[in-house]
């Protein structure tokens, strides 16, 4: 995923992660698959010359597929909450990448089955939002802000931390994150989090912890890696007002 | 002068988050009085008389927006916009995790209020264990006949789902949260038709913030009058601020709307690391103008705040101390905006991509003093030409920012050319200008 992917065109077939294009066959594929922009033009062009609409891949169906008995019951729970079905594509979605770790094609297709789309339509879905990973990472997700408020704080040098400690190469983690070679962790730099008021802070594992001193980097990735609590002396869930228990509050007349 | 509590009071109690505790303290009997003592069109006028002004970003009437629904039996919709992405925004996360039963009854009084079955939490994927809150409170409230068929006895039914965004700044944006809804990828919509007209599913809708829904059985529990003699006349009521950035007690405070801001920033968020001044700040959000140490005696409210050149946006004020760079603070903001453009329009895509480069040549002090006159004149370009605001979010500050400190500006790339020893070209870009949607 490039930084400009909510702006990439539509079009499923030449989205980066798309890993169906014509070069897949049902069971493999002929040499490692490339985000389309890192292509030259003329292998662009190659790719869009051995295209077909054949090539684009139908609506599965379910007896086609093999889909967890958790998974679809998720989906298809999903699907029952909503006057349209359609709306169920982010909540299918999500319950995807919480079975796999990341939207997987092979998890894509299973949720396409399931909801009566085609898996094209979903992979577009999924890659306009930065939360949906379309390829493997890390056992272990860490997302550290670097927008304004943290910024102020020492964000960047916590996140350079995170890498050093992780083992994942800074640049990667600046733009669309990177993963460890070991797969125990995933670090992006993330925009704006929705709590300055902990910054420079982190969403490790989908908890927010903050405000992170650069010496504390390395013992949350060793607690990570034993399966620990990260941080829990700094867990957002535990922060009470900034203001403190007594404040003046606004009468109301009684029980009107 | 200190805080005023409404919508923070026990926000703190343990067990606030369940029924139990909720009702203890007075919770859904703002809901019994709309549904036993109130018709729908009553509820509405109860809103509008008290003034209250949507709390997510553009500060327009609550009651005026939901009397824009048509009345009649087809499919209407309410949408609570819990999607919080706008930098320096943290008050909504804080009062969903503590008070989430605030939330769904101001919601369901809405939902009866405009007629409306189905109503649905949009929440931004990244809250997870605050989502998970609601759900569970949801699930309480639906056992308690709160929520579902036939609300506490009555012909009233209102169906009420949590849906977890997955990360697009843009989705907070009413239009293309309601694309996002309907499992799209969120681009906004062209207005008109307005979706309290033509929204959610082709049906009328109404979208509010989850403050401003909270705000809602208050209103109806204690009436208008009281509720106005809160805050100013065109800014009623209390606010819920964040604070943060180079303020030495970050955090939410709730406040009476007409206070100075000084009062927010130092009174209660301690001001700046002792020794240092405030230079810049954001008084609602990082698409609001900046205001400087100057303004920091006027008034926090909507029609100050605008009269100011700026906007009191999501109320979230963001300080910089003068330590910070200015042409950093900028090259910062136009990064989020690039990183979150949909790419839909040309001027935002291409905006917001041209103002992040001249930026960084800023900065890396390789631009001329003409870079800035060529950075001003793109912000005025995306201004008013986009489908959404997106673009106009970045052009408002980053344009403030070069207007107020433009010495701050010149003061760099001057750096940068005695450094270099002699006067500085304007150094062409080390890429050929490709235009970014036919990029991918
Ligand atoms: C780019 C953009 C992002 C926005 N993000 C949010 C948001 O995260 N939360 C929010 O409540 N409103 C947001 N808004 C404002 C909404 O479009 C809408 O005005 C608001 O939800 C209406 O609710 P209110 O009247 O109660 O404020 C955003 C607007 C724009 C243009
Ligand atoms: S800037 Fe980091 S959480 Fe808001």
């Amino acid at each position: 995923m490039s930084t400009h992917d909510r702006q990439g065109n539509e079009t499923p077939a030449i989205d980066p992660a798309l890993e169906q294009g014509p070069q897949t066959s049902e069971h493999g594929r002929s040499g490692p698959l490339r985000p389309t922009d890192e292509l030259s033009a003329a292998e662009r062009q190659a790719l869009i010359a051995s295209m077909s609409p054949e090539d684009a891949e139908r609506v599965p169906e379910l007896h086609e597929v093999e889909v967890p008995p958790e998974l679809r019951e998720k989906i298809e729970e999903a699907m029952s909450r909503y006057p349209q079905l359609r709306s169920a594509s982010i909540p299918a979605l999500w319950a995807v990448q919480r079975h796999y770790g990341w939207c997987s094609p092979e998890g894509i297709r299973q949720a396409a089955a399931v909801m009566g789309v085609s898996p094209a339509y979903l992979q577009s879905v999924a890659s306009f939002y930065d939360l949906f990973r379309l390829t493997p990472t890390g056992r272990n997700r860490i997302l550290v802000c670097h927008n304004i408020s943290c910024w102020m704080r020492g964000a960047d040098d916590v996140l350079k931390r995170f890498c050093e400690a992780a083992g994942v190469d800074p640049h990667e983690a600046e733009h669309n994150g990177g993963n460890s070679p070991d797969g125990e962790f995933f670090v992006q730099g993330f925009e704006c989090l929705g709590a300055c008021d902990i910054a420079p802070m982190a969403s490790i594992n989908e908890h927010y912890y903050g405000p992170i001193e650069l010496d504390e980097v390395e013992t949350v990735i060793d607690r990570l890696r034993r399966g620990e609590d990260p941080l829990p002396e700094k867990d957002i869930r535990k922060r009470t007002l900034a203001g403190g228990a007594e404040a003046p509050e606004v009468e109301t007349n009684a029980d009107a | 002068m200190p805080e005023r509590r409404l919508l923070f009071k026990n926000l703190d109690e343990p067990g606030l988050r369940t029924l139990d505790v909720y009702k203890r303290r007075g919770g859904y009997r703002a809901l019994e009085r709309a549904i036993r003592e109130l018709e729908p069109d009553q509820i509405i006028a109860e809103i509008e008389e008290s003034g209250l002004r949507g709390r997510g970003g553009a500060g327009f009437s609550m009651g005026k927006k939901g009397s824009f629904l048509p009345r009649g039996d087809m499919p209407k919709y309410l949408c609570c916009n819990a999607d919080e992405s706008e930098p320096g925004t943290f008050k909504d996360r804080e009062l969903m995790f503590k008070n989430p039963h605030g939330l769904i009854e101001g919601i369901v009084i809405a939902a009866i209020a405009v007629g409306a079955q189905h109503a649905f939490i949009f929440i931004r994927g990244e809250y997870w264990d605050v989502a998970d809150v609601l759900d569970a409170a949801v699930r309480e409230a639906y056992d308690a006949g709160l929520v579902g068929e036939r609300i506490l006895g009555s012909n009233h039914s209102v169906q009420l789902v949590v849906h977890r965004g997955a990360g697009a700044y843009i989705c907070g944006e009413e239009t293309a949260l309601l694309d996002s809804l309907e499992g799209k990828r969120g681009n906004p919509r062209l207005k008109p038709p307005f979706p309290a007209v033509q929204g959610l599913y082709g049906g009328p809708t109404l979208i509010n913030n989850v403050e401003t829904l909270m705000n809602v059985p208050h209103i109806i529990r204690h009436g208008a009058e009281w509720y106005k003699r809160l805050g100013t006349e065109q800014s009623t009521g209390t606010k819920v601020v964040s604070v943060s950035g180079h303020v030495q007690r970050p955090g939410n405070y709730e406040i009476e709307l007409g206070i100075p801001a000084r009062e927010i920033i130092f009174g209660l968020a301690g001001g700046p690391p002792p020794g240092r001044r405030v230079k810049v700040w954001f008084p609602g959000g990082s698409s609001a103008p900046v205001l400087t140490e100057e303004e920091l005696d006027l008034p926090y409210s909507f029609e100050s705040m605008a009269e100011a050149g700026s906007m009191l946006g999501s109320g979230a004020i963001i300080v910089g101390d003068d330590t910070v760079s200015v042409p950093e603070l900028a090259l910062r903001t136009a990064r989020f905006y690039h990183h979150e453009s949909c790419g839909k329009c040309s001027p935002c895509r291409e905006g917001t991509n041209w103002t992040v480069k001249m930026l960084e040549r800023v900065v890396r002090g390789e631009a001329t003093p003409m870079d800035l006159d060529i950075i001003a004149s793109v912000q005025e370009n995306i201004i008013g030409n986009c489908l959404c605001v997106l673009g106009d979010a970045m052009a408002m500050p980053v344009g403030s920012m070069v207007r107020k400190f433009r010495h701050e500006f010149e003061e760099v790339i001057e750096r940068a050319r005695a450094a270099h020893g002699g006067p500085l070209d304007a150094a062409p870009d080390d890429v050929p200008p490709v235009p970014l949607g036919v990029h991918a």
